[in-house]
């Protein structure tokens, strides 16, 4: 079946299999941050936008992205730039792997709600999953960031 | 110290947050066969028969292989990655006629892709001569169905291994009369404890890619922590020279001791050996959950005896391991159940320690963060706690009486002296932090909520005393900047970052200038790999050494530049000062210069190893509230101190320990691993398998107390698996003095929570 749909600000319009994965697709062209962690959309490794909202690219068909705009990581650079310094500063991404989905949600959050405490924080982040770090220092950088935003954003 | 104690920025921090291609999966060729397992549904069975034809001739299909292809009578080895000869014993093939657990290979299938591959998958009819199988560990030992019943098995090390009683090894060590001295205890506890075979669970899967290189060589791209081990092991299982084999890591999703075990890279290197051809293998979570490495499942009889006044004066400890189909890390392990936990006790008169490491028809077991202590620690770690109860003494003030000091010789340690240790300021610390004196044992919250406090205490190692080696080799480049090449293999601990730190330190440069690579069989200095603990206290060591001579030679081309004597000269990290006239030449010079008309080599390499293990000590007090009615529990708070010795980056530091600690909370509350009847894993997913999201923790705080440890560099010690430890008997602990019951048994289910109050009900009415 053909697809056409907006990635990363692309348009994109080819012949895929029906029952692709978006996550498959995503990868596929060359969209390497969205990553594969689980098989029961446990994990949020996967996470990326529809239109601007956050969804499970693994459990997604490629097909019901059409007519749509995708946007992953690799099209966020510079909005995630801003807020990862923060998560670097506190040594909280580690091995890494989560980081691209959690950096995601993170940032649909903050677009939603730019002041959220630390329950919602807490609420909205819950589906991606971190192995390494115990959350504890992604909490002070995401507490760190929402800071600096408040102050203005100046350093 | 300028750079070493420093937060510094984990050097691939940007790179890893922005969502970069860098690990296996991502670096993979697009165009390449893609292979997958057919899978053992039995725990223990014959194939009978197996039939491919169909499958091999699938549209897209290059290769099936089963084991027929696979010399049945040929050399077994053993995945784990340890220092050659393994002390594992060598009981698998490539390919086994004979398959011991469900998900053990039957056959590999490569294909141009996914799809083909899983239709091939489907189309290969196999008929097994299901036997008899071992699924209980406790009746493992001398049961009449063997696991591996066949006469090329093999240990290469004298581990008390015997395949004909079902042996992967067994221990005793003693020092004084145990019993003796327990008959003359005030109080003498036994106690037994269960752990199950609980998952690593790191992000990334395990995953490997293999390709042959210019020169006709067998390349493996892994996510591992082992290239050297991997490279044998490979070598070994392909029957083909080391010579021919290159193992390179790219970065890693998290290991956690997963990866330290090859539970993969044979596969796609067999079939890019035979094709010639580029293959991947990347495992499912399910694979991941099913048939890789966990921790081994240990059942420890605890006894322990003190007098009425609190001296603790001997602990009797017999641990059974259960390795499962095979004994990778098996007969290593399970002596840490003791060495770590007994150690943290000083004033003991005598122990006793006694172990059997069984094979089961259960997924193989391998390394974990904590290696057995962890197991070993929750069971003498809350006998001590029992004990404190029955002798009506604060577990704190018992542990004060009690616990080793810097300067004691560990006897259950092998013998090691402690030769720096903050363990009493640890506990003083984590006193203070939960605020002991207010809330122990528990608060009733009023609401059917109670809430408890626990502690515990841990220790570990810092490498093999001994066995593990640490390399590291720098060399200076055009403009002065250094490059440093190692064999350990940062999988998201920082020690990348952490060894630059070390080198600049010596170098007195910042830690941008020094660029690190690592690690590659072809190109790294040997290294043993990193787990044990063992990077930041060894190859650290070597990176501190090899530092200290890549700056003498700086001098020594810097002295020939200004021609003066060697020994006239300094270095500040900037330039070559001649001390008689005060003429100087600037890093950047003296790196032009030695490409050009140049024979000093402006390189060093070292390579370290150490006889002692100094441990890392830790204590962590847990405050949990448990909803008596729904048995509910949440951890509101953890705290921990921790005497890593310096910490090199008290960042990375704290991240570690804080995710260890949360691993340490999962493995205590929610990681269940059960199997039913025939054999299965039931928590094959991480639907099942439930480890901590954020909302199941409230906060953990870690603080530092340091200690000094001489052999280290700059005085560190290791920190990356003592933080796992003291969640279990800590958290335990809490429960029990907020509900009134000791769990003995973990993962502590809420279900476990309302049984253990009706039956404790039935007992006071
Ligand atoms: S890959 Fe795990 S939720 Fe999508
Ligand atoms: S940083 Fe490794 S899983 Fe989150």
């Amino acid at each position: 079946m053909q697809l056409t749909l907006h990635l990363n600000g692309i348009p994109i319009c080819e012949e895929i299999a029906p029952d692709t994965l978006l996550l498959d697709f995503l990868r596929a062209h060359g969209c390497k941050s969205v990553k594969r962690g689980c098989e029961t959309s446990n994990c949020g490794l996967c996470t990326v936008f529809l239109d601007g909202r956050p969804i499970l690219s693994c459990s997604f068909l490629a097909a019901r992205a059409d007519g749509h705009a995708v946007t992953t990581l690799e099209g966020l650079q510079e909005e995630a730039k801003e807020f990862t310094a923060f998560i670097a500063d506190q040594g909280a991404e580690q091995c890494g792997f989560c980081n691209p989905g959690f950096v995601m949600n993170a940032l649909a959050l903050f677009r939603e709600n730019s002041d959220p405490d630390e329950t919602e924080i807490k609420e909205y982040l819950a589906g991606n999953l971190c192995r390494c770090s115990g959350y504890e220092g992604q909490l002070r950088g995401i507490k760190n960031f929402l800071e600096w935003k408040k102050r203005g954003g100046a350093s | 110290m300028k750079t070493v104690n420093q937060p510094v920025q984990k050097k691939d921090a940007m790179q890893l947050l922005g969502g970069q291609p860098v690990y296996v999966n991502d670096l993979a060729p697009e165009e390449c066969l893609i292979v997958k397992l057919l899978r053992s549904p039995h725990p223990n069975a014959l194939i009978a028969e197996i039939d491919t034809e169909a499958a091999q001739r699938a549209a897209g299909i290059e290769a099936v292989y089963t084991w027929k292809d696979v010399p049945q009578d040929g050399v077994r080895f053993t995945l784990a990655g340890q220092t050659w000869p393994e002390p594992s014993p060598q009981d698998r093939l490539l390919l086994d006629r004979h398959v011991r657990f469900v998900g053990d290979p039957v056959a590999i299938v490569a294909g141009r892709n996914e799809r083909c591959v899983d239709r091939a998958l489907r189309m290969i009819k196999v008929k097994y001569e299901v036997l008899d199988a071992v699924l209980d560990f406790r009746t493992a030992k001398d049961h009449p169905v063997l696991v591996h019943p066949e006469e090329n098995w093999e240990a290469l090390c004298d581990v008390g291994a015997d395949n004909k009683r079902n042996l992967c090894a067994r221990d005793a060590d003693q020092k004084g009369d145990v019993d003796a001295v327990l008959a003359t205890c005030d109080v003498v506890l036994e106690r037994a404890y269960h752990t199950k075979a609980c998952q690593q669970t790191m992000m990334e899967p395990f995953g490997a890619f293999c390709s042959i290189d210019t020169y006709g060589r067998l390349h493996i791209v892994s996510s591992t922590q082992i290239v050297f081990h991997c490279r044998r092991i490979v070598a070994k299982a392909l029957g083909i020279p080391k010579s021919k084999i290159r193992v390179e890591k790219p970065r890693i999703g998290g290991g956690f001791g997963a990866k330290q075990t090859a539970v993969m890279e044979i596969y796609p290197a067999f079939v890019t050996w035979k094709t010639k051809k580029t293959s991947k293998l990347i495992f499912s979570r399910k694979e991941c959950m099913t048939a890789s490495s966990p921790r081994h499942e240990m059942e420890m009889q605890v006894r322990i005896g003190a007098m009425k006044n609190g001296h603790i004066r001997a602990i009797d400890l017999y641990t059974l391991s259960n390795t499962g189909a095979y004994g990778e890390h098996g007969p290593t392990t399970v002596g840490l159940s003791a060495h770590k936990s007994i150690s943290l006790y000083g004033k003991l008169d005598a122990f006793r320690f006694e172990s059997d490491v069984v094979y089961t028809n259960r997924m193989s077991a391998g390394a974990y963060r904590g290696y057995g202590a962890t197991q070993g620690i929750y069971a003498v770690e809350t006998a001590v706690n029992e004990l404190a109860e029955q002798l009506g003494m604060d577990p704190i003030r018992l542990r004060e009486q009690n616990i080793v000091r810097e300067g004691d010789t560990m006897m259950a340690y092998y013998g090691e002296p402690n030769t720096s240790c903050a363990l009493d300021r640890c506990i003083a610390r984590v006193k203070e932090m939960i605020g002991w004196d207010e809330k122990y044992p528990c608060r009733d919250m009023g609401n059917g909520k109670v809430r408890g406090v626990g502690i515990g205490l841990a220790m570990q190692g810092s490498g093999i005393s001994g066995v593990d080696v640490g390399s590291a080799a720098l060399k200076v480049n055009d403009e002065g900047f250094y490059t440093l090449r190692i064999g350990a293999a940062d999988m998201g601990t920082g020690c990348d970052t952490i060894l630059a730190q070390i080198a600049a330190e010596v170098l007195e440069c910042s830690v941008d200038e020094v660029t690190v690579f690592g690690a590659d069989t072809d190109a790294s200095p040997y290294d043993s790999g990193s787990y044990a603990s063992s990077t930041t206290f060894v190859t650290g060591k070597a990176v501190e050494y090899a530092a200290t001579e890549l700056r003498e030679k700086i001098c020594a081309l810097g002295a020939r530049m200004l021609g003066c004597e060697a020994q006239a000269v300094s270095f500040d990290g900037e330039r070559v000062l001649c001390e008689l006239d005060g003429r100087s030449v600037s890093r950047a010079e003296i790196a032009s210069a030695s490409q050009c008309g140049n024979t000093i080599a402006l390189e060093s390499s070292y390579t370290h190893s150490c006889p002692t293990s100094p441990p890392p000590f830790m204590a962590g007090a847990a405050e949990v509230e448990v909803d008596l009615e729904t048995g509910e529990t949440q951890v509101i708070q953890y705290v921990a101190a921790v005497d890593c010795g310096t910490p090199v980056n008290p960042n990375l530091a704290r991240v570690q320990a804080e995710g260890g600690i949360l691993q340490g909370i999962g493995m205590t509350l929610t990681e269940n691993i059960t199997y039913n009847q025939d054999g299965k894993v039931l928590e094959n997913s991480l639907m099942q398998y439930k480890i901590p999201t954020r909302q199941d923790i409230g906060h953990i705080r870690v603080e530092f107390e340091s200690s000094y440890e001489k052999l280290g560099p700059f005085g560190a010690k290791s920190i990356g698996e003592v933080v796992i430890n003291t969640p279990l008997p800590a958290v335990t602990a809490a429960i029990h003095n907020a509900c009134g019951v000791w769990f003995r048994e973990l993962p502590i289910t809420p279900e476990k929570i309302v049984l253990g109050q009706m039956e404790k009900r039935k007992i006071s009415t």
